[in-house]
């Protein structure tokens, strides 16, 4: 427990109680929990408690070696694994001094964008359900298999993928797996208008969600909100553009927005995404077949590799928000410390409890999944 | 961005569109078994016929998930770096990585494609498998597995700076430049720590030890590791025959850690003097008051002296010659070896007390018998001294010289008459020195080389070093392989005109005897005022003396010893080439195994006193 969670036992008025919401509850991603109190259906006060997932990633970090910690990293955000790699990988690389090949660079794209492509479509699944909708959770599910089915073919891991490591990427590419992620584009594409008229054109979802757990502007940024979430608060600001990483500055895609700042906004925004990222995954196909070269820059021996002394920070953007790690080695075979700034923690914490305070208990599954943290995340 | 007006008010009629999923496949589908992607990571499969058992898997493993079990029926093999240990995976642990794919040194592991795993028994064992080849519940085919650009072991050796032939063919500089401390460190870094050196050096060196350090920039521990099971690093670090890399797992797909080289690079980080402290760290403070005496400074005498000195004993070396090292300072080149490194190692063991005796032949200076009454042990370390002759006719020619003397006396710096053409009998690695050390001399006196090395073996059977025969080759030297040596002819007026030899059909008979066989209708005459045989050396065991030679017992020429190196005489041990034959390496394990009996010996007689 954290030392602000700690309260004195006093007794509340008549007229109000407390609920513990989660840890296990199907209206929180994973073990999770949030004290509420409540004056009838009221909420007025509400307390974030991330610590039953803690694993302590940030510390194993630095009892393994540089390598051993690409099978490690995935692990702090199961939805949206990727950019974990990735961040760790840039750090690494940025230390290292490692130059990663284009091809590499491309392929790396490729995932982030169809790791985001899989993060919304298990969110718009989650969020369908919180407001009684479970038809949309199932496609949502089943659709997302087809992109693990992707990963699956490209890593050879349907989760934890585990393909990135500092200088580059595992595996190339297999023969013909462009053209089977184009085919699962278009069946997304085409599944589209279903989901925008089962769920967000749904006069259910529409009318509880506009104005549920609404932020402005300021307040997001008072708060450290980032990604999509910041984004449907009016403010374009996307890391990918704004400090690009990768080819993406090479890349041509819109930066989705929404003005309200309420669960509407930050479901539409990753809507809107959707349609960008398969624009982008359409890119890299068109462009990696005439991009060779290696897929990994020549890395010393696992076992004996002194990454020199130095900080870095390498941050990114990922379904939930702008992933970044700081990574700090002492020119040691492992990091002296890696601390990863994951967009959950502030989301699922200061964000959530501020915006469930004032609503409604039946809201606040819906905030939660509409803000899409990462429970795993929160406490590292 | 899309058109949608999601504000927009549905209409009535919305339910309606639901009946168009009448006609479609729902999205949720029963289960099927389907193959799992032609990459995947599933569970563990494992070539055993490939597989060394060199444990690299397991130091990669991040979830500390595999434990190496010992396979009795499997046999262990060090020399050639196989051990009977194999990967067993605790499935509770693993979190399929692959990393232990991608490292693994031989490629024997993979994954399969095999999706699940479920127990066919309510024990906790069915988590902890032993893979092999065939797979946990049946072959379900390779998945992820190791590819060329995806490798994550270093198979190709950082370069040496080298003297190139025209820099090195009239002169004895040391070839071999030595690593510089980024290159060191470079090729320190491609160690797995795998430790099969260890296993397959005969004094079994803390290789992955000392490599270690290097990687770490601690030249100093490097040393202290060394000198921990070798007291001649600077001769090792250069001409030994590294078993070890014989034996390196890197070996098994590329080019093995150039093991040898950092020995050299340790040696020539760290100043002489300071080479000496870390040698004497180990000493003991007292001294036991036994004397020893060790006849031959070479190598196996002076590793014994060393151990010995350590131990407190008093050593005495009688050494033939003018200068220590035996057939380390006189029979292998300045180029491969300069004296100068010699003899700082020979340093080093001086410096921790151990007297060397120079120009002291036993027999002729100093006998036997006065040893065994003033010393509690004597060692004798004699080396073979004395080159053998093929006894073809004509080898009784003056001119026709012993490869071992004639490098001594090259190494000695007397002066005699450098032949304008040489023939060398002979294809192992005495052979190439002489020959090459023949070629700098006529390059230097006059500007070409004329020497052919006739060698039994053909040449993918030949005896020297791969490396030796290639520069050989470029400084000029005619290797013919397959050559049998039959006669020496000379002119009438006595001069040595050359060597005639057939072709080779075979070397050994059925039963693996030295018989060779030749096709004589392939002959060919070699010129040469000189011919050098180079085809083994023996030892002058005439020091002796007849009364002692009677004593001992011997075994086929050789004095024969116990395990530890003792004849059968209580005092009276024998170590190094004279035991074993010609190797350094061989001769250093040798010492140590000999100086450990002395020092038993020595010690239980003290308790029974």
């Amino acid at each position: 427990m954290r030392p602000e969670n700690y309260q004195a036992i006093n007794h509340p008025p008549s007229h109000e109680y407390e609920l513990n919401f989660g840890p296990n509850h199907p209206g929180i991603e994973g073990n999770y929990a949030l004290k509420v109190k409540l004056q009838g259906d009221q909420v007025v006060e509400a307390h974030a408690d991330g610590g039953y997932l803690h694993r302590g990633f940030e510390k194993l970090m630095e009892g393994r070696l540089w390598i051993q910690n690409i099978a490690l990293v995935p692990r702090i955000c199961v939805p949206d694994p990727v950019p974990m790699e990735m961040a760790y990988s840039l750090a690494v690389e940025e230390l290292g001094g490692l130059e990663v090949p284009i091809r590499a660079q491309w392929i790396r794209v490729m995932q982030l964008e169809l790791s985001r492509i899989a993060a919304h479509l298990f969110t718009f699944g989650g969020h369908a359900a919180t407001t009684g909708m479970y038809t949309t959770m199932y496609w949502g599910v089943a659709d997302r298999d087809l992109f693990l089915d992707l990963f699956e073919e490209l890593t050879g891991g349907r989760v934890y993928h585990i393909y990135n490591i500092p200088g580059g990427v595992r595996r190339d590419i297999p023969d013909g797996y462009l053209d089977r992620v184009t085919s699962t584009l278009d069946y997304l594409e085409s599944r589209l208008p279903d989901y925008d008229n089962l769920f967000f054109t749904n006069q259910v979802f529409v009318k509880r969600a506009t104005g549920t757990g609404t932020m402005t502007q300021q307040q997001a940024l008072e708060w450290g909100v980032t990604g999509p979430n910041l984004r449907a608060t009016g403010l374009k600001l996307d890391v990918r553009r704004d400090d690009p990483y990768l080819v993406y500055d090479e890349i041509d895609f819109d930066i989705a927005t929404e003005e309200a700042g309420d669960a509407w906004a930050r479901t539409l925004v990753r809507r809107k995404e959707l349609q960008q990222s398969i624009r982008i995954v359409r890119q890299v196909i068109e462009r990696l077949p005439s991009i060779g070269g290696p897929i990994r820059c020549p890395i010393p021996n696992p076992l004996a590799w002194n990454v020199p002394a130095g900080e870095a920070y390498a941050r990114i953007d990922s379904s939930k928000g702008e992933v970044a790690y700081y990574v700090v080695s002492t020119g040691g075979d492992k990091p002296y410390r890696v601390h990863v700034r994951g967009p959950s923690s502030m989301h699922a914490v200061q964000v959530l409890e501020n915006l469930v305070t004032g609503g409604r208990l039946e809201d606040v599954a819906q905030i939660m999944f509409s803000l899409d943290a990462c429970p795993p995340e929160v406490d590292r | 961005m899309t058109d949608i007006d999601y504000k927009a008010k549905g209409s009535i009629l919305n339910p309606l569109k639901n009946l168009q999923f009448l006609g479609r496949r729902p999205v949720t589908q029963p289960l099927e078994p389907r193959p799992a992607s032609a990459n995947y990571r599933g569970f563990h499969l494992n070539d055993w016929e490939k597989c060394i058992g060199c444990s690299t898997c397991q130091k990669v493993c991040d979830n500390a998930a595999i434990t190496m079990v010992r396979i009795p029926d499997i046999k262990e093999d060090p020399v050639n770096g196989i051990r009977n240990l194999r990967p067993a995976i605790d499935y509770g642990r693993c979190c399929w990585c692959g990393l232990c794919v991608d490292i693994c040194p031989t490629g024997s592991l993979s994954l399969s494609r095999e999706y699940v795993h479920t127990c066919t028994q309510d024990e906790i064992d069915s988590y902890f498998v032993l893979p092999d080849s065939s797979g946990m519940h049946g072959t379900y085919g390779h998945g992820w597995r190791k590819t060329a650009d995806a490798d994550l072991v270093d198979l190709s050796r950082h370069p040496m700076a080298h003297l190139e032939p025209p820099q090195r063919s009239d002169n004895f500089d040391e070839i071999m430049l030595g690593f510089t401390r980024q290159e060191a460190i470079l090729e320190a870094s491609r160690c797995v720590q795998c430790g099969m050196c260890h296993d397959a050096c005969p004094t079994h060196m803390d290789a992955p030890e000392y490599i270690r350090a290097i990687w770490q920039d601690d030249p100093e521990e490097a040393v202290r590791q060394i000198y921990r099971t070798n007291p001649f690093p600077e001769v090792c670090g250069r001409v030994c025959t590294h078993r070890c890399e014989t034996a390196c797992s890197i070996g098994r797909r590329g080019e093995p850690v150039a093991i040898r080289w950092l020995k050299r690079y340790a040696m020539d980080a760290v100043a002489p003097e300071r080479v000496k402290e870390i040698a004497a760290e180990s000493k003991s403070d007292y001294m036991t008051g036994k004397r020893i005496a060790i006849i031959g400074a070479g190598p196996a005498g002076l590793t014994a002296a060393f151990d010995l000195i350590k131990q407190g004993h008093q050593v005495d070396v009688y050494e033939g010659l003018s200068e220590a090292g035996g057939m380390t300072r006189w029979g292998i080149p300045e180029y491969r070896l300069p004296a100068a490194a010699l003899a700082r190692d020979v340093d080093v063991i001086t410096s921790l007390g151990v007297r060397i005796h120079y120009n002291r032949w036993i027999g002729r200076d100093i006998d036997m018998a006065t040893l065994q009454l003033e010393y509690d042990a004597v060692l004798l370390a004699i080396g073979l001294g004395l080159g053998r002759s093929t006894r073809i006719p004509g080898s009784d020619h003056p001119q026709v010289r012993k490869a071992v003397e004639l490098l001594r006396e090259i190494s000695q710096g007397s002066v005699f008459a450098v032949p304008r053409s040489a023939v060398v009998i002979g294809g192992g690695n005495v052979a190439m020195d002489i020959a090459r050390s023949l070629a700098r001399l006529q390059k230097r006196e006059y500007g070409t080389v004329r020497i052919t090395a006739c060698a039994l073996e053909d040449r993918a059977h030949f005896l020297a070093d791969e490396i030796e025969i290639i520069e050989a080759i470029e400084e000029g030297i005619e290797v013919l392989d397959a050559r049998g040596p039959q006669r020496c002819e000379q002119h009438a007026d006595g001069r040595l005109l050359g060597l005639k030899t057939w072709k080779v059909d075979s070397i050994f008979d059925e039963q693996q005897r030295f018989a060779p066989r030749y096709d004589n209708s392939d002959e060919r005459f070699h010129e040469g005022e000189m011919i050098i045989e180079a085809i083994g050396q023996m030892s002058d065991v005439s020091v002796l003396g007849p009364e002692l030679t009677e004593l001992l017992e011997w075994n086929r020429g050789r004095l024969k010893v116990d395990a530890a190196g003792r004849t059968n005489l209580p005092w009276l041990w024998a170590a190094g080439d004279c035991v074993n034959g010609p190797d350094v390496v061989h001769a250093v394990a040798d010492g140590h195994r000999v100086a450990a009996s002395i020092d038993a010996y020595l010690n239980i007689r003290e308790d029974v006193a």
